[in-house]
Parts: structure tokens; sequence; C-alpha cells
């Protein structure tokens, strides 16, 4: 049996970077898909709006792990088996993607509507309101949940070891099985998730405060 | 030929008709103040001579332009028609100056040293040359007024609309508001208010009309109208004062 | 690549799978309705005694909401064991999902709680009652209200977050999954199966607490609810 050192502690701060950089690839790419679904859901074309939608309830009605698995396996059905890294930032995007469209529909469309009345009786077109007027405001909206949405993120990440990566809780699963020191491995790495999580909490409730104090009249 | 033209206009909101057959005219320079109780079909009014809501049948000519949903068209109309909202709306995230000049950029492309030029000027009729670089948040509501009042201004309309624009400021700042009006008037703009200002609808206005339940109840010429109503309803809603 | 789908050996795994079911549902209710009393019971804790006991109850709320729900789970599985609680991977499950959906619970009631208006506290002390009077009967009911959506929110996501429990082996349904995916090797099957019931079960729990929400809070109008989405962040 191995005892808790320094190799093992490092192995698991290693881990932890992975976890980070997992983090910032599915949210980026889950970011740009959910800005597309977003306009979709937003669409005057029922069928994309109706397709948006779908996709948008199935995604935020099955577990992370669900969609881990048909993500995976979805496209092992293809002949396409991707390197572990790979299929956990693909399968979190996807989960990413529906989060991040419904706060970013519901930041545009918490928008005061006299803005939209207010910019296309200045002669601007649809297209020049979303530009200029709305999607300005709605991203000052929407930065407190998407922080907070972020926090979400990380923690969810701890479940992608099913597709065979090793990010920082199956790092600690791992030591454990070797040392069977739960309780100083897994103190670790909640003290790790802790650190990355409550700094975005906190500035996650920071923004809303100003957003709130700003608010005209 | 009138730079607005109402012709029988009618409009519903489903079942409820709330404009029946409404028919006026704003002669060029003319100051015309829309008055009546809420619910009489005023601000509907206003609002279908600017395209943000449609009517049913009749007619509706400002500026030159037919007034009908067509996207195109009425962005053109509102290059020649400004409004002035009762809350103000102006943009948030943008500073008083950048508020006026982002219009006339996008919409008329006008050049950005020509747009700062006019900002400046619209502002200064205002009486507001000071608050350029501020932000809409650290303005009171008289001043926000007046901002969207020189918004407007900056497209150079042939029309102006106003809707209510002093119901939702405090007393005290109501006057600075009714000043900007006022010299704006005497300046020849063509001028078509909802209000319930009633000394500046008499003083300011040569034309008022009183509209109820969807019609045109009485109108002509202010003083007149006010000192000698016609009808019971606008000697009712004279005596009851503003509201 | 393997087009010819084969369900009949999931659907022959039926009475396995609905275990899994059974257990799912199970757990989450288990951890619905005590982690909504453990929420109360902290919320009351926090208006009615002195600082300290705020300060307690925060730093276990922020501890839950910025760690993973597995690694909360794992500690209790792992750890508990050593200093002398043994306990099953079922009984940890509940624990732990108790524990965590707590924390988001108290979390929330905690800001309908604050939204109650001074003035509405100030008539029920002006009437003589108690301060703890004055939490149950003008605070705490209209509180849970207005976050009814956002509590219902939690307690889908909770439903969902129970697949993790596969992870200590538990059978709930990811679980039974996993068995069942070793012994068919029909991996797309398998899942798109449970993914399936997952969505059922999602969607079942959303409307039955809606209706609840209806039956218990008639009178409140849905402009006084609380943003579900604000709150579940």
């Amino acid at each position: 049996m191995v005892t808790f050192g320094w190799p093992e502690a490092f192995f698991i701060f290693r881990a932890a970077g992975w976890t980070l950089l997992l983090t910032a690839i599915a949210f980026m790419i889950g970011g740009l898909m959910g800005g597309v679904l977003a306009i979709l859901r937003l669409s005057r074309i029922k069928l994309l709006r109706r397709f948006a939608a779908g996709y948008i309830l199935v995604i935020q009605s099955i577990p992370v792990l669900m969609v881990l698995f048909m993500s995976y396996y979805g496209l092992s059905l293809f002949g396409i088996e991707l390197p572990p890294f790979f299929a956990a930032s693909a399968s979190l995007a996807i989960y990413v993607s529906a989060y991040l469209a419904e706060i970013w529909r519901g930041s545009i469309e918490a928008v005061p509507f006299q803005q939209w009345e207010a910019s296309s009786s200045l002669a601007h077109s649809p297209a020049q309101t979303y530009r200029y007027v709305i999607l300005p405001q709605a991203v000052r909206i929407s930065l407190p949940p998407t922080v907070g949405f972020l926090v979400q993120l990380v923690k969810n990440t701890s479940i992608v070891s099913v597709v065979g990566f090793v990010e920082l809780s199956r790092a600690g699963q791992l030591v454990n099985n070797a040392t069977f020191q739960p309780f100083q491995i897994f103190t670790l790495v909640a003290a790790i998730y802790f650190a990355i999580c409550f700094p975005l909490s906190r500035l996650s409730r920071h923004l809303e405060k100003v957003m709130n104090a700003s608010r005209p009249h | 030929m009138p730079a607005v033209l109402i012709e029988d206009v009618h409009k519903s909101y489903g079942a409820l008709e709330v404009l029946k057959g409404v028919s006026l005219a704003v002669e060029p320079g003319q100051v015309v103040a829309l008055i009546g109780r809420s619910g009489s079909g005023k601000s509907t009014l206003l609002r279908c001579v600017n395209g943000l809501e449609a009517f049913q049948s009749g007619r509706i000519e400002v500026a030159g332009h037919a007034v009908d949903q067509d996207p195109k068209r009425l962005r053109d109309l509102r290059k020649d028609v400004g409004i002035v909202f009762q809350s103000y709306n102006l943009f948030p995230h943008l500073t008083v100056g950048q508020n006026i000049m982002l219009s006339p950029r996008i919409t008329k492309n006008v050049p950005q040293a020509e747009a700062l030029a006019l900002a400046k000027d619209v502002l200064a009729q205002v009486g507001l040359s000071d608050k350029f670089d501020s932000y809409p948040d650290n303005l009171s509501g008289g001043q926000q007024q007046r901002v969207a009042i020189a918004r407007s201004l900056a497209m150079k309309p042939k029309v102006m609309l106003f809707d209510e624009v002093t119901s939702a400021l405090d007393p005290e700042l109501t006057g600075e508001v009714l000043l900007v009006m006022e010299k704006l008037a005497k300046g020849g703009m063509t001028m078509l208010l909802v209000t319930h200002e009633m000394n500046f609808a008499r003083t300011v206005a040569s034309t008022t009309v009183f509209m109820h339940q969807g019609k045109i109840w009485e109108s002509g010429p202010s003083a007149q109208l006010f000192a000698a109503p016609q009808t019971p309803e606008l000697r009712n809603f004279v005596k009851a004062g503003a509201h | 690549m393997r087009y010819q789908f084969q369900f009949d050996a999931v659907f022959a795994e039926a009475d396995r799978i609905l275990n899994g079911v059974l257990l799912t549902i199970g757990l989450s209710f288990g951890a619905i309705v005590l982690g909504l009393a453990l929420a109360v019971l902290l919320v009351a804790a926090k208006s009615l005694f002195g600082r300290w006991v705020g300060v307690l109850v925060d730093a276990y709320v922020e501890l839950m909401r910025n760690t993973p729900f597995l690694v909360q789970l794992f500690m209790m599985f792992f750890g508990l064991p050593l200093i002398g609680l043994r306990m099953s991977g079922t009984e940890a499950a509940l624990l732990a999902m108790t524990l965590n959906l707590g924390a988001y619970a108290t979390e929330i009631i905690r800001a309908g709680v604050e939204s109650i208006h001074r003035s509405q506290i100030e008539a029920g002390m002006s009437l003589a009652m108690t301060r703890r009077q004055v939490f149950q009967y003008v605070v705490l009911m209209p509180a849970l209200a207005r976050v009814w959506p956002a509590l219902s929110s939690q307690f889908v996501l909770m439903l969902l977050a129970s697949s993790i429990c596969s992870f200590i082996s538990v059978p709930e349904l990811s679980g039974t999954a996993a068995i069942i995916e070793q012994n068919t090797f029909r991996s797309f099957e398998t899942y798109i199966v449970v993914t399936l019931i997952y969505l059922a079960l999602a969607l079942s729990l959303k409307v039955s607490l809606l209706w609840l929400g209806r039956r218990i809070f008639p009178r409140l109008s849905s402009v006084d609810r609380l943003d579900a989405k604000a709150e579940a962040a």
C-alpha cells in the first residue's frame, strides 16, 4: 500500500489542470453553439424555434452523465472513436450549449420592450436594433447567470471519467484506491474545487449587485 | 398639403374597438394637442401615426409618407417623424452623446464629425450641453426627457409626436421639458402632442382636440375650446382638471 | 458499424430496469423531503438564533455549492467508515443527496424569506406574535410560495444528479444501465432506453411539482414568484 505523499498530491494537482482546460474548452465551444441556439430559439421561423426549444428541453431534462454516454456511443455508431479528452469536451459542449442558450434567451427577453420601440422609432432596422441597442444590454444582464453556470460546469467535469478521461475527481479516486486515505485525498480534491468555484460564485453575486444598483430611475 | 392627414381611422384590439373613425389634419408648423381621459384612444391614435400601432381601416399620411406596416417604408417614415415617449426610453448603455449620435450615423450614414457637431447642437437646444458624456442613470427625469427630445431632433424630423411626455415626471421637473417644447413650437416645428397639461395645451397649441370613447368629440382653437366647451363631456373633463 | 439495433437484449432486463427506476425515484423523493425539512430548519435557525449559527449555516451552504456532488459522495462513502460510520452505497447516496439538496434549498428559501417585506413582520409583531410564530405563519409560507418554481427546478436537478450515485455502484437507474451494458454489450441501445426513461421521469416530476404548487399555494399569482433562473444559478 502506498502512502499519500507528494507524488500523489502532484498527480492530483496536474489533474486539476486538466479540469480547468476541459472547462475552458467546453465553455467556449458550448458558448458558440449556445449563441446560435439562442438565435434559433428567437427566430421567426416556427420550425427553427421548435427545433431549438426541443433540443434545449431534452438536454435539460436528462442527466449530464447521459449526455456524455449518448454522444460518446452515438458517435461510435458512426465509427468515430474520439480520444477521451475530445469525447469529454464534445459531450460537455453539448450540455453547455443548451443551458447557455436558455440563459441568453432569457437575457434578451429581459431587455425592456420599450427599448425595442425606441430603437425602431429611430428608423433602425431589426439587425441594427439587435446590434446597437438590445444585445449590449442583454450581455450585461447575462453576466451573473453565465458566471454562475460556469461554476456548475466546473463541478460537472467531475463525471467525465466515464469516457476514460482522468480529471481531478478521477485522480482522487485512483489515488484513494492505491492509498486508502479518503479523508486527506478528498479533502484536498474538494479544496481545489472550492478554490476554483468559490471566487467564481462570489464574482457572480457581485455582478448581480452591480447590475441591480445601476437600474434606471 | 397637411403634414399629418388622418382619414376615418378605425382600430380594434380584438373585439374591442378603440378608434371609431377618427379624422384629423395637421398643417405644417401647426401645434395640435390631443386631450382626453385614459382609454379615450389618444395615445393609440398617436402611435398609429408613426406605425407603432397598426389600424384596420382608414388612411394616414404623414410628412408625405403613407402609413402601413411595411418595414422598409416605416423606417423611411421614421426618419422624418420623431416620437418622444412617456418613459423616455434612452439607451442606458450609451452616453447622452452616443444616444443622440447613434441613429443619424447608422441610418443616414452621417459621418462621425458631422454627427458629433449635430449632437452638440441639439443638446444645446435643449439646454444640456454639459451632459454630453453623462450616462442616462445619472440624469434626473426631466433631463432624460430633454435628451430624448434632442435624440429625436437629431434626425431632423418634419413632424414630432409627443406621448404624454411629462406624465412620469415629478411636478417640479415638468417645467423644463415644457419650456423646450414651447421653444420648438415657436421655431415652427409641426407637433402633435398627447398631454394632460391643460395650460400648455391652451397656450402653446393652436388647436386642441378632445377625444372621448375612440372618437373626436370636440376640436377647435385652443383658447376657445377651453373657455367655452360645447359638450358636457368636455365640460366635465376640464372641470376635473388635468386628469 | 452497428446499424442493427438490438433492443431485445435490453428489454429482457426489464425488471432490473424497473428496480433501478424505483430506487432512483426512492432516493430522489427521500432527498427532496429530507432536504427540504433540513433547509427549513436551517433557515429558521439562521433567522432565530445568533450570528454564529448563521455563519455555520453559510459555511455549510458554500461548501456544498462549490464542490462537486461526486466528491461529496466519495467523501461520505469512503470517508465515513473510517470514523466508524459504516454504510451501504445506497445509504451514503441518500445522505449525500440530502445534504447537497439541503444546501441549495437553504439558499433558495433564504432568498425567499428575505424577500418578505419588513412591514409584514412588523404587522405580525404588532399582533403580539412571538418571533417564532411570525416566522412560521407570516414569513415561511409566502416565502415558500414565491420560491416554489426555483425549488422545483432544484428538485428536478437532484433527480438527474442521482445518476452520479452509479459511481459508487448504487443500483439506481444509471448503475443498472452500467450492469446491463456489461451483460449485453449493447451500449447505445441501453443508454438510449435509460435516457428516455430519465426524460420521462424529469418531465413527470416537473409537471407534478407545478400541480402541487398550485394546490398548496393557490392564492399567489405567478407575478409574485421569484425568478427560477436567478435563484438556480
